[in-house]
């Protein structure tokens, strides 16, 4: 039943805004039901939650109810013959690959962190750093159940209610609310991967490199040195791994253990990485923050080969916990852009020169390789992303919001898409013009169709869809 | 479906906003609040009875900004049962509340040596329990939510009983108390509680009042100082300030003087 005391604050990952809600915590798909039987008699509008890893609004619904998803974390069914597991949407990423990593299985596609819960991930469908090679997760995805706003169960699958599955994965929860996700999983016959880095000294390199490895590595990721400009500008660092297959893993068994998986909480085995956000604090302003990233890019230099465990290799956001903290009280955000291969280089070029030139620089760049899919919301091309991350102060918020359109406009001029999990300042025209109307068209007539009352609503879903 | 287009502009990392509710927004400190609150970029829902005065305000500061900062929500604090329903649909217009101020008052002074039941009633029904009415279940969300600001106009006139209208001192004697109350039970959850105590502001309830009414300032001045204590979180401020200094005198008169007194 509605109460004020439900009455919850919350924030975006990046601690950057802040939206109360009042917080429901279903267990079951009926409870559900309730929560959206309840938002119809209040007049109130219905979010789901999962991990709140979204760097934006898309899990905030300021003064409306908020599903916390978290009740529903049962992994239902698990078959290590066929790794197919059934599992309810609060099951997280770590819950999942902690299960089925033991008895050689990995998840084929997981984020940066392992905090995400999968409903939140099939939401945003998200990408990994083998998203050129294996999609976003939904294309992992065999079959899902929801809860629609109209009370209706429904259950999609590539072939069964094809539209509503590819529309469901990737619509940030506007359509329905999973209750249960069926799932591929990934044989591995290691719990190691081969990672070979090296540097990288240009942009144009960058790019080149990922382009020309991708095909022969599992994963590739870049990582770019976003303070340094003129001819190094795009500089950085590669990594690509391979799955170990046969016997070039000695010990598969032994490799496989969570014991040997697991990020040590301390590093050298006494600095506590709990508090380690603390020590990076005094560096993240543009001045100590530069020194970090050439003393990364110069570590950098050495090319070389290692094993490292697929939890090392992939949650590098886990690796520093509350590392988001260290940007201080105005907190950070993240943009990511989507670009075509053809026009990549040009287009960053001219972004990176102009947030150093008003000394507004990233302080983190990381680049993938990407393919596109079939889903209705998607934020994939054929070509690369590059993520910056920025920190947000009261002095810096109004020229960093103008820089953004700036961005936003080199980015659709050449071709380029955005992510609904990660960009919070794309404007509905923005949204427009990357989707393009007959895409927004269909999702609002599916939306029509699923949630006529207009129930579901997030933040995200206001200020991009708002108005269209 | 109805598509909902945001009443405010959407919120985002770079362009912040709180929120903010003024109960008793029409006229006086009201309203000169609600004009430096949307000065300072807050999202605001104005509640006030006179539906007239609320729309011209909203259009003003909305004309002003350039952009919606003000809604108006026609009400009356003394319908108590409708309040729960008002507040949870402001909430969610606002897409959230940080700020609170409670600003609705009347004063119906009944005349040297007069009693007058009628307008105490009313005093004691808006001044007090209406203050009950709104801040009990706003107390409960921001002490759920472990912050928040609770903003309460009390006045001067709470700190003694005096001869001239003991109807109105009871009824911001007992608001005083009240926000008091709040604060120890809300200040351990993160939670600010302000109490104002106004002297003689130049508003429409001035006019009403009988005897002197010496230092007066506008409705501007006062909603300065409330919003600079808002932003330094203060328990308790008179203003101007002096009356702080003049108040510890008055109500340390011993009684035996106080009661022999015409003030």
């Amino acid at each position: 039943m509605f109460s004020f005391n439900r009455f919850t604050s919350l924030e975006n990952f990046g601690h950057s805004l802040r939206a109360p809600a009042y917080v429901f915590k279903p267990k079951c798909a009926e409870e559900i039901a309730e929560a959206f039987q309840l938002a119809k008699n209040t007049g109130l509008t219905v979010t789901a939650r999962g991990a709140g890893r979204s760097y934006n609004d898309a899990s905030l619904n300021g003064g409306g109810i908020v599903l916390d998803m978290s009740g529903m974390n049962k992994i239902i069914n698990w078959d290590p013959v066929t790794g197919q597991v059934r599992a309810e949407p609060g099951v997280t990423l770590q819950q999942l690959w902690q299960h089925v990593e033991p008895q050689g299985w990995w998840p084929p596609v997981v984020s940066g962190t392992m905090f995400t819960t999968l409903g939140g991930c099939l939401a945003a469908n998200i990408h990994g750093k083998n998203n050129f090679k294996m999609g976003p997760i939904g294309e992992h995805v065999l079959e899902f159940a929801a809860i629609l706003p109209t009370g209706a169960e429904v259950t999609c699958s590539p072939k069964k209610n094809a539209d509503l599955f590819y529309a469901m994965i990737s619509g940030l929860g506007m359509l329905g609310i999973f209750t249960s996700i069926t799932m591929q999983m990934k044989r591995v016959e290691s719990g190691l991967l081969e990672v070979h880095a090296w540097p990288v000294h240009d942009l144009r390199e960058h790019l080149s490199f990922l382009f020309d490895n991708a095909p022969n590595y599992d994963y590739i990721v870049g990582w770019m040195d976003t303070m340094n400009g003129g001819k190094s500008l795009g500089r950085g660092q590669i990594h690509a791994a391979n799955y170990l297959h046969g016997n070039e893993d000695p010990n598969p068994q032994k490799t496989m253990q969570l014991q040997n998986q697991i990020l040590p909480p301390r590093i050298f085995g006494v600095f506590p990485k709990s508090i380690l956000y603390l020590f990076m604090k005094p560096f993240a302003n543009n001045l100590g923050w530069r020194g970090v990233n050439t003393a990364k890019y110069i570590a950098s230099l050495r090319q070389h080969t290692f094993r490292q465990s697929h939890a090392a290799f992939h949650f590098l956001l886990d690796y520093v916990p509350n590392w988001e903290l260290a940007y201080g009280r105005g907190g950070l955000i993240q943009y990511q852009s989507f670009l075509p291969k053809e026009t990549a280089e040009a287009a960053w070029t001219e972004i990176l020169r102009l947030s150093l030139k008003r000394g507004l620089p990233s302080y983190l760049g990381v680049t993938k390789r990407h393919r596109p899919d079939k889903f209705l919301l998607t934020h994939a091309v054929d070509g690369f992303s590059l993520a910056l991350d920025f920190k947000v102060t009261n002095d810096n918020r109004a020229k960093l919001s103008t820089m953004l359109q700036d961005f936003d406009r080199i980015v659709l001029d050449a071709g380029g898409r955005f992510y609904f999990a990660k960009n919070s300042e794309t404007a509905p025209e923005t949204a427009t013009r990357f989707l393009g109307a007959e895409t927004i068209a269909k999702f609002k007539r599916l939306k029509k169709r699923c949630d006529p009352n207009g129930i579901l609503e997030s933040d995200l879903y206001r200020r991009v869809f708002g108005e269209l | 479906m109805p598509s909902k287009k945001p009443l405010f502009p959407p919120a985002t990392p770079l362009n912040p906003r709180l929120c903010g509710l003024i109960i008793g927004a029409s006229s006086g400190m009201g309203a000169a609040l609600a004009r430096r609150l949307a000065r300072e970029g807050y999202a605001l829902a104005l509640v006030a009875r006179r539906k007239k005065m609320l729309a011209a305000l909203c259009d003003e500061i909305n004309q002003t900004s350039g952009e919606t900062r003000a809604l108006p929500y026609v009400h009356d604090v003394t319908e108590y049962d409708a309040v729960p329903n008002l507040l949870r649909r402001i909430v969610s217009d606002l897409g959230g509340l940080d700020a609170v101020i409670y600003a609705a008052g009347v004063n119906f002074p009944p005349g040297p040596g007069n009693y007058n039941f009628d307008g105490d009633r009313q005093m004691l029904e808006v001044n007090l329990i209406g203050a009950f009415a709104w801040l009990n279940p706003i107390a409960e969300m921001f002490q759920s939510a472990k912050r928040g600001q609770i903003v309460g106009i009390s006045s001067v006139a709470g700190d003694r009983g005096r001869v001239g209208n003991p109807g109105y001192n009871a009824s911001k004697a007992g608001l005083t108390t009240y926000l008091e109350a709040l604060r120890n039970r809300l200040t351990r959850h993160g939670v600010n509680v302000l109490t104002v105590k106004p002297g003689f502001v130049e508003t429409e309830m001035l006019k009403a009042a009988q005897g002197p009414t010496p230092f007066k300032i506008t409705p501007e001045k006062a909603a300065d100082d409330i919003y600079k204590a808002m932003r330094a979180r203060k328990q308790q401020i008179y203003t101007p300030w002096f009356w702080k200094w003049a108040m510890l005198i008055i109500r340390n008169i011993p009684s035996i003087v106080f009661r022999r007194m015409n003030f």
